[in-house]
This record gives C-alpha cells, structure tokens and sequence, in this order.
C-alpha cells in the first residue's frame, strides 16, 4: 500500500488542506501546524516523486471509487510531479522565511492578526495549487482556480494599506473575471461534447467554431489569470506591494498555477486548434511582454517593482514556443522540457529576488534603489542571493535559465522562427541590465552611515540563497527533467487523432 | 581506465570548490585556511595535470562528458592545446594568488575577492579544457561573471562605471557569440553533423560547408566579433582601459590568463578545431582576420604612447601585444602558427611581470604616472629590473621570451608570401620600444625629481613587502628562460610544434 503511488495522491492535498484548517482553528499553534504540515507535505511529494521515477507511469486516483467521467480523478504524471516538486522546494523556503518575516517583533494586534492569518491562507494556497496540478478534468481545474486565486488575494491583502488594499481589489476583480470567463469556456465544450474530462476531450474535439469560440474564452480567461502582457497591469502592483513571502509566493507559483491549466489545456482538449492563429497570437503576446515588462523593469527606482515588472517579461518566455509545442506535439519533448526548465528556474530565481528584497527591506526600512548603496558589508549572503538569482534571470551560463534559453533557441530556430532568437537574447540582455542596476547599488561602498541596518535572523537569510543556488544547479537537469516529462507524455499521444 | 576520464573535471574543481568554501570564511580569522585552500588548490591542479601530460603520451582520449540535455553534453577533454592554456593558466595563477595575498593585506572583502579569483581560473580552466561549442559558450560566460566582481572591488563609483562598461561590452559579445553558436548548432544538426573540436576542424568536407556556404562564412565572422570583445580588438577595445580600475592583481590576471586570452584562445579553437585552417583558407577568411589583427597591433601601440598612467598604458599595449596572437593564427602556415601560439603564453609571462611591477610601485611608493617615476629604480631596484625585463620581453629584444615569437610570426609572414605583415611587426616593435623605454629610462636613469607620494616600509631588508616582490622576480625568470631554451626539448617550442603539426598534417 505504501508503496503503491495513488495511495499518496490524495495526501498531497490532504495535508496541506488539513494543516490550513488547524492553523485557522487554532491560531495560538497556526506556526505548529504550519511547520509540520510543511514538512510533511513536502516529504509526502518528495515520496510520490520517487515512486513515480520507479514506476514511470502515469498513476490515477478515483476519490471515492467514483472515476471519470462522474467523479473526480487524480492524475499524476510527469509534468504534474515536476510542479508539485517545484511548489513542494519553494515551499519549504516560504514557511522558513515567513517565520522570521511575519513573527510580530511587539504586541500589536495588527502584527499578530498577519502573522495568525498567513499560515492558514498559505497551507490553504499550498493545498489549492497541489489539487490544481492533479486535476484531469475541466471543472475541477476550474474550482482549484477559484481556490487558487482567492487564497492569492487575501494573501495580498494581509497587509492593510490603501495602496496594498486598492491593488488586492484590483486582483480580486481580475481573477474573478478570469476565472469566469474560463468557466464560461468550459460550459461551451460540456455543451459541445458532453464530457469535461481533457483527454475525452482531445479524442473527440474538432475544429469547429464552438470550439474556436470555448478555446477563445478559456485562454483569454486564463492569460489575464497569467498577466500576459496586455493583462499584466494588476500584476506589478499587487506583487509589488505585498509581504515578501506572499510577493515571492505570487510571482513564482501562483501566475504558473493558471499557465499550467493553459498548457495542459492546449496541449490536449484545444490541440485541434494547433494551427489557428491563437497559438501564434500567445507567441506574440510573449514577445511583446519580454519587451515591454523589461522595458519598464529597466526605469523602475523601486526594488519590488522592479522585480515584479521583470516577471511580467519573464512571463513572455513562457507563451513564445506555444505554436512549436503544439506543432511537434508527442514526438519531439524539447520544446515542452524548454518551457518547464524555463517555468522553473523563474520560479526559483524570482522567489529568491523576492525574498532577498524583502530582505533588503526589512533592514533597510525603504524600497528605493539609491538605499541600497553600500549593503555589501551588512547582508552579504542577501547580495548573494539576489546577484545569483539575478544569473539565473538574465539566463547567464551556468544556470537553469540558460539552459532553458538554449533549448528554446534551438527549437526555435529549427522551426526557422529566427525572430524568437532577437527576442530572446535581447530579453536576456535587457535583464542584465536591469539586474545590474540593482546589483551596482549593492556593490557600492557607502560612506559611513548605514550603521542602524537591522540584523536578519537566519530563517530569513538562508532560504533566498537557497532557492537561488537550485536555480543555477538547474543546469544539471536538463536530462532528468526531460525523463520525468516523458512519463505521461504518451498521455499527449494516445488521445492524437 | 576510467579515473582518467575523471581528470579533466577535476581540474576545474580544484579551484572550483576551494573557491566556493572560501566565500563561507571569515575575512580576518580565516587568514591561514584561505591562503592554504588556495595553495593547495594550485598543487592538486599540478599533480592533476602531471597525471594528464602522463597519460596524453600514451595517445589516451581523457574526456569528462556529463550530459546536460538530451544531444547536449558537457565535455571537458584534454589535448595539447588545451594542456598548454592549463599549465599557463595554473603557474600564473598560482603567482598571482601569492601577489594579491600581499597586495590586499588588511583591506575588506578578502573572502569576496579570492573566493571570484578562484572561480575564475576554474573558468578559465574550463574553457581551455572545453571540447564543444556549449562548454565553452558555459564557461567564457561564466568568466564574465566572476570577474565583475574582481573589476568593482574597491567598491567606488569609478570602479562600478568600469565594471559596467565592462560588463556592456562583454555581455554584449556573449549574445553574439550565442547567437553564431546556436545557428551554426541548427545548421549542423539538419546535415548530421557533431560539432566537437577536432584537430583540423569538423567542417571540412561536410555538407554544411556545400550548402549553406555563405551563412558558414557569416558565422565565423560573427564568431571573430564576439571573441573579439574579449581579445580587444580595435574598434572594441573600449571597455579594456577602463576596466583598469581594478585592483593589480586582477588586471594581471585579467590581461595575462584570464579574459584577453579567454578570447584569443576561442579564436585559435574557432579556427584550428572548429572549421580547421584548410577550411578557414578556402573560404578567404584568414584575410580579413590578419588586417585587423594588424590594425589592432598598430593602433593599439600608438594609443599606448599617449597615455600617463602606468596602467592605462599597459592596457593599450595589451590591446596590441595580443592581437600577435592572432596574427599567427590568421598566417596561413606552420611557421606562424607557432609562433601565434607561442605568444599565446609568452604575451601572458610578460605581461603579468609588467602588471605586478606597476602593482608594486603604486602600492609601495604611490606612483601611479609614469611622468612621476624618475628615480624609481634606486628606490625598487629589483622590481625595476624585473620590469625591464618585462618591457624588454614586449619589445622583442634577444633573448627574451618576447623575441621568439615576433621571430617566428616574422617567418611566418615571408613563409607565407605575407610580407607586408613584417612591415607591421616591425612597425610595432619601433612603437613597444617607443613606449617602453622612456618607462626604462626614466625609472634607471633620471634623478628622482619629489618625494614619493607614499613610502610604504615594509620588514626586513627587502624594498616592499615580500609577497610583492617575489612573484615578479619569479615571471621575469620566465621570460629569460622562455627566450634561451625555447628550443630544448622539453621546451616551449617543441610542444607548440606538435600541436601545429596536428592542425597542418
């Protein structure tokens, strides 16, 4: 039993959802619960990983004993494990980091009302994006979506300052919106085909104007979820002016969680669609997003808006081989291994910029660039942090944002899409410097003052250069990342027509 | 024998992971562990390549290979070529190391400092050892992060607009360089063909060569500017004088082993075991690459005359003295090669003897112009004898190392039909001399004119502190023996040949 695999694809969900529950119960112990529920719930993935590895096939839990198309189904495979994994290590640096961050320094009720209400929102986060990434069926991808993107807001909102307030509702409105237009989607297809169930659906869906129009709602519902640039506006302000964990949550996992839906959507249920112009309009958005988040990442004079601007042009890269993905579908995984490499060295590196800024601010007390002049002595392992991070980002050898990068140009270029190749190393550029402008400030010797610079607990030092350094020893995975992927991929080619 | 696949890994590791525990120390407490991490660092490198050169006779193939994507390895293998960057990188290392030891005594961010120097020898290891285009792009790139920091140390505003120039020019020569890299690895893989180095190149007879021949020539020619950032060629030198602000150490590292040579030595692989010097020849793209390597070689040389501060000055005259290099690689012929490859290490002995003296100078009495040296040899007679033979080795004069290789690319260029090149050679040596020996006369000669700035007295007899001055004696030696038994037969030469005669066979 312990051994057999679907035995642990509910606990994935289950103890995180658990823990959020006892934490919210009883907030005098919510760090008690959140620490256990962490730890298990990562060691519950880090198992599942390995029995995965062993057994090299999809595994598939029916909650209840009820299966497709009645009940709910758990699906595990390749890509799925690679993001809980992902989430599981991110995590772990959160629940650390968060500790230190939130643990109220006097009595204020204001201080202890974060501090009790993040731990149950982030377990609850943790349990919504875990059942995301099992999820087989349209409906049930749309309700962890809702779970999903409300946990997000509150999180947001835990800060209670009108401009942090003003930027959550501005969230709320887009998520929700977001979310419906999805649903509305999904209600086209249910119409059209009878059956929610995404592999059904690849089997039985063809090019027909329903499903130009369910295709239309559903990925436009889910790129504003994403903040691909058009719909990027909500994203730097509400990234930006939340708690550092929360930011670092937001930035690495919870945009990833709506992509995820996108990719595993497109890659099946929509795939008829492959050679409509959609998928090309995504590669374009990307394009422009890389552009313009970049852009506006180079002029910002704010640490966290920076950052949060170089996640909307690190967003782009995600859609660029989305007509490639789908063209080579099931014979040729260098494109989807590109994409996942790519997912999560931004994922790791951005949690770890974040982190690091929030580190910079705690000690410093102010978010502007030129405050940052001469930290080189007080924090260096924060400097660290963030300039290892910063390779990662600007996808500098040896890292995992090279290698993601290397494997997009390839794919790229073998297809003759020789513009993705300007693009790409343009984008690259364009993050060093904006990375650098950050880093110069740090790299400055301050004259004398700088001596009231608060000192960091370890909990809080430690997890941003961790993340930091896994996002450079990404390098070393291009190949495990490629085997994992392949488990399930058959998943993309039985269902071909 | 597996272990000896192993070789080539560890001797990247072996400033690597020295490198890396040394961040972790503390500045003051952990003086001796990180001066003995880095001395024993250097000797593992030197036991490791003894075991290599050990195993290169018995004709052994020693590669590490650790897949990185599917068709995409890592590799780290072992040639001649590739053992002659190693040992030049590990012994000047290993001098610099002492060097900067004495040079950064009591300043902050010791940890900081040794910790990037150490990652970046592992660069430069790796990119000598490289054996395809992806390890090389990994760790040419690699160097140009470890050595930002090195440039900004001193932290000041001039030194982070250094660095910042420093890393536009560089940055930007790496999205070319991965531009050609990445066409030229689609081009390969649509007509099958693998593009690990190889003695006399990978393209030749391909299909490649016949269909697609003008992006091939396009490529190389990308290859050469991205390479050339580093190489400092004219017009793109810019970035090399003004990278000047970092402390001695580093600029001697910087402009002996580490980044100059880094792109001068990707331009010997690009065109010896890339696309092979046959292949280079036949499609004319020697040609363009000697006239402006002679262009540099001038230019450079003329700069150099006009400028006063010591250290600018060397710069120019290594925008110049590398670009030799270059020129014996462009030769066409067995008689240049050597001598381009000669220099390769030659260029790197002297002018790292040239560095640690003016090193010596602005540390022990502040002077930092040349206009202010009057005198400086009563003062530092060692040092200055030291420099000199530096300058000496740069002129070209008999028998330093220096004189080898301009004697060997001069009979390269009339092996060649070439003559004009000996025009430019000649022409240089007048500007070497011309900005050289005024430095000579001024320190040997001139009576000292003002007090020192500083005077800086250090224990012992010794007229600075010791660790300063022991490793430009030591490179000065080198020149001296590089120049009088080039030709034995464990000596220089005879090594250079046979990697030249594996291109030309």
């Amino acid at each position: 039993m312990v051994a057999d695999i679907a035995f642990w694809l509910p606990l994935i969900i289950l103890v995180p959802l658990l823990a959020a529950i006892g934490a919210f119960l009883f907030p005098r112990h919510s760090f008690r619960f959140a620490f256990i529920g962490t730890l298990v719930t990562a060691a519950v993935v880090f198992g599942s990983t390995g029995l995965l590895w062993q057994d090299k096939e999809v595994a598939r839990h029916a909650v209840g004993g009820w299966g497709a198309p009645l009940g709910i189904d758990m699906v595990l495979d390749g890509l799925s494990m690679l993001m809980l994994l992902l989430t599981a290590v991110i995590g772990l640096a959160i629940t650390s980091y968060a500790r230190g961050y939130f643990l109220p320094k006097n009595n204020s009720s204001e201080s202890w009302h974060q501090y009790n209400y993040f731990w149950p929102l982030w377990l609850f986060l943790w349990a919504a994006l875990n059942a995301l990434f099992l999820s087989g069926d349209l409906f049930n991808l749309y309700v962890t979506l809702e779970l999903l993107g409300f946990s997000a807001v509150a999180l947001t909102a835990l800060v209670r300052k009108p401009a942090v307030l003003k930027a959550a509702m501005r969230y709320l409105l887009v998520s929700l919106s977001g979310s419906l237009m999805y649903l509305l989607g999904v209600v086209f297809l249910y119409a059209g085909y009878g059956t929610l169930d995404i592999a059904l659906l690849g089997a039985v869906a063809t090019n027909t104007p329903e499903l130009v129009a369910a295709a239309a709602l559903i990925t436009v519902g889910l790129v504003m979820k994403t903040a691909l640039f058009p719909f990027h506006f909500w994203l730097p302000p509400a990234h930006a002016n939340a708690a550092a964990p929360v930011s670092a949550l937001l930035s690495a996992l919870v945009v990833k969680g709506s992509f995820y839906i996108l990719l595993r959507v497109w890659l099946v249920a929509l795939h008829p669609l492959a050679d409509t112009f959609i998928p090309q309009l995504l590669s374009g958005l990307g394009m422009a997003a890389i552009i313009w988040g970049s852009l506006q990442a180079m002029r910002q004079t704010q640490l966290k808006m920076l950052v949060a601007y170089s996640t909307v042009a690190q967003l782009g890269y995600l859609f660029l081989l989305i007509p490639l993905l789908l063209r080579g579908r099931g014979d040729d995984i260098a494109p989807l291994a590109g994409i996942v490499i790519f997912l999560s060295a931004h994922a790791l590196a951005k949690a770890a910029a974040f982190l690091s800024a929030g580190n910079l601010l705690y000690a410093v007390g102010e978010d502007r660039l030129s405050s940052l002049d001469g930290l080189t002595r007080k924090m260096p392992l924060t400097l660290a942090a963030f300039g290892v991070a910063g390779v990662s980002l600007i996808a500098l050898p040896p890292s995992g944002g090279f290698i993601a990068k290397w494997l997009m140009l390839n794919v790229a270029l073998e297809h003759g899409y020789w513009w993705l190749m300007i693009v790409v190393i343009g984008g690259g550029l364009m993050a060093a410097v904006y990375i650098m402008r950050v880093m110069s400030h740090l790299f400055l010797e301050a004259r004398g003052h700088k001596s009231d610079v608060k000192p960091l607990p370890l909990c809080m030092s430690w997890p941003p250069f961790g993340l930091a350094v896994l996002a450079i020893l990404l390098v070393f995975t291009g190949v495990l990342v490629t085997d994992m992927l392949v488990i399930g991929a058959p998943w993309l080619l039985e269902v071909a027509p | 024998m597996t272990w000896v696949n192993t070789l080539p890994l560890l001797l990247v590791l072996s400033s690597l992971v020295p490198g890396l525990i040394i961040f972790a120390l503390k500045e003051k407490r952990h003086r001796t562990i990180r001066i003995s991490l880095n001395v024993l660092g250097a000797l593992l490198k030197f036991f490791w390549i003894y075991l290599i050169i050990r195993s290169l006779d018995t004709g052994l193939l020693i590669e590490t290979r650790l897949p990185l994507l599917p068709q995409f390895d890592l590799v780290l293998r072992a040639d001649n070529l590739s053992i002659l960057f190693v040992i030049l990188s590990a012994v000047l290392w290993l001098v610099t190391t002492l060097y900067a030891i004495g040079y950064l005594e009591d300043s902050p961010h010791r940890s900081r400092f040794f910790g990037f120097f150490s990652l970046c020898v592992s660069a430069t290891m790796g990119i000598a050892l490289a054996g395809n285009l992806l390890t090389f792009f990994i760790f040419y790139e690699l160097l140009t992060i470890c050595t930002y920091p090195l440039v900004v140390h001193w932290g000041t505003k001039e030194a982070l607009h250094g660095g910042r120039t420093y890393l536009i020019y560089t940055l930007g020569g790496g999205a070319v360089l991965l531009t050609a890299i990445i066409w030229l690895h689609v081009l390969a893989s649509s007509s099958g063909l693998s593009l690990e180095f190889a003695e006399k190149g990978v393209l030749a007879g391909s299909t490649l060569l016949a269909e697609h021949e003008a992006a091939v020539r396009l490529i190389f020619f990308m290859f050469i500017a991205a390479l050339g950032v580093k190489t400092a060629f004219v017009p793109i030198h810019g970035w090399l004088p003004r990278a000047m602000v970092a402390p001695a150490p580093v600029s001697a590292l910087l402009h002996a082993v580490a980044v100059v040579k880094a792109g001068a030595f990707g331009i010997v692989r690009i065109v010896y075991d890339l696309y092979g010097i046959e292949v280079a020849q036949e499609l004319d793209l020697l040609g363009p690459l000697l006239i402006v390597a002679c262009i540099t070689v001038i230019v450079g040389s003329i700069l150099a005359l006009f400028q006063d501060d010591m250290k600018k000055r060397l710069a120019y005259s290594t925008v110049s003295q590398v670009s030799y290099i270059v020129i014996g690689v462009a030769l066409y012929g067995p008689v240049g090669s050597t001598g381009g490859l000669i220099h390769l290490v030659n260029q790197g002995v002297m002018k790292i003897t040239l560095f640690f003296g003016a090193g010596n100078f602005a540390k022990t009495v502040g002077v930092y112009k040349i206009s202010k040296m009057d005198g400086i040899g009563r003062r530092m007679p060692w040092t200055m004898a030291a420099f000199t033979v530096g300058a000496l080795g740069m002129i070209g004069v008999p028998p330093t190392a220096g004189f080898i290789s301009k004697w060997f690319l001069g009979a390269g260029a009339l092996d060649t039909g070439a003559d004009w090149v000996i025009g430019v050679l000649v022409l240089s040596s007048l500007l070497n001399a011309g900005y050289f020996l005024p430095i000579l006369y001024r320190g040997w000669f001139k009576p000292q004119q003002e007090e020192w700035p500083k005077n800086n007295q250090y224990e012992g007899r010794w007229e600075t502190h010791k660790l300063l001055l022991i490793p430009p004696l030591i490179t000065a030696v080198f020149v001296l023996l590089l120049g009088v038994f080039a030709g034995a037969p464990i000596g220089l030469l005879h090594w250079v040949e046979m990697i030249v005669n594996l291109e030309y066979r």
